[in-house]
């Protein structure tokens, strides 16, 4: 078990990276974007949209 | 040779070649502080390790629905991309300091000369396990890179031609200096690199979520050229006197 959570764990740290706030603002883009997409709204400006608004709040931090 | 292709080149060639320089600062500077034996033979054991994920991960993708593909790559993509974007952007703009090889060379060295002998399986244990995780790391990015990137384009082959070459070329480099690749414009590789996983990012996990983009695959262009616009504004917004301090 010990190994299992200790290979998770290494997956999740090399995909989320050292800034987990960047994998939750593309996660929550995407969610936006299947729903507009289910609702037949054209959403293929909701990615680049939400991913310069992070780029730009997200410049506050190092 | 199409752009999709040129850009599936150039992407996995530069990113291939940015890890790869990361890659060798740590070996050359084990094996030139504490012998090579060991630190080759730790390299040696990562990239066979990397080998064998490889060869099980790049068919065993192939084998996943194009849309499911396409939404889970484009995601990952899109995570790493805006990683490497967002620091590139910041140490382009004097807010983060710069990846420096000479310096990491020598803090590596100092670590390297610090510790003590510790004889395993006739290795010089810190030698082999310092050059394995520096070498499987950086390693298993590239593998990731060029693997997600090859099978989103359905051409693998060509996406490892990329990473191929950047390893030779920084490989022969190496040989012939014996010290750091310091000249290498690693921050701006980053930038591009950033840039580019950014683009192909968006695109493909978008069109797996169901999106028709304007345009179909120029749509690739207009990204690339957008994001490259918001990344600047940044760069020179952060750069100003009156840009908010970092806390």
């Amino acid at each position: 078990m010990k190994y299992i959570i200790a290979f998770a764990a290494f997956w999740i740290d090399f995909i989320v990276g050292d800034d987990w706030r960047i994998a939750v603002a593309v996660v929550v883009g995407l969610a936006v974007t299947a729903v507009l997409v289910w609702m037949g709204i054209p959403a293929w400006w909701v990615l680049p949209v939400g991913i310069a608004g992070y780029l730009s709040v997200s410049m506050t931090r190092k | 040779m199409t752009t999709s292709q040129i850009f599936l080149v150039t992407s996995t060639f530069l990113a291939c070649a940015v890890e790869m320089v990361e890659a060798l600062t740590i070996v050359l500077a084990t094996g030139i502080t504490r012998g090579w034996r060991s630190a080759l033979i730790g390299t040696l054991a990562a990239l066979a390790t990397l080998a064998v994920i490889v060869a099980i991960l790049g068919p065993a993708i192939a084998l996943v629905p194009i849309h499911a593909m396409q939404l889970v790559v484009g995601t990952l993509m899109l995570i790493f991309g805006l990683q490497w974007l967002r620091k590139a952007i910041l140490r382009a703009s004097g807010r983060k300091a710069m990846h420096d090889e000479d310096a990491i060379f020598a803090a590596e060295q100092a670590e390297a000369r610090k510790h003590g002998r510790d004889e395993r399986a006739g290795l010089d244990w810190y030698s082999f396990t310092i050059c394995f995780k520096g070498v499987f790391l950086e390693g298993l990015e590239v593998a990731f890179i060029t693997i997600t990137f090859g099978a989103a384009q359905q051409n693998i082959g060509l996406a490892a031609w990329g990473a191929t070459a950047a390893l030779i070329i920084v490989l022969l480099a190496g040989i012939l200096l014996h010290r750091p690749l310091s000249r290498v414009p690693e921050n701006m590789l980053k930038y591009v690199v950033g840039l580019l996983l950014t683009s192909f990012g968006t695109f493909w996990a978008a069109e797996g979520m169901g999106v028709e983009w304007p345009g179909t695959d120029l749509a690739l262009l207009g990204l690339l050229g957008f994001y490259a616009i918001v990344a600047f504004v940044l760069v020179r917004q952060l750069r100003a006197p009156q840009a908010v301090r970092v806390a």
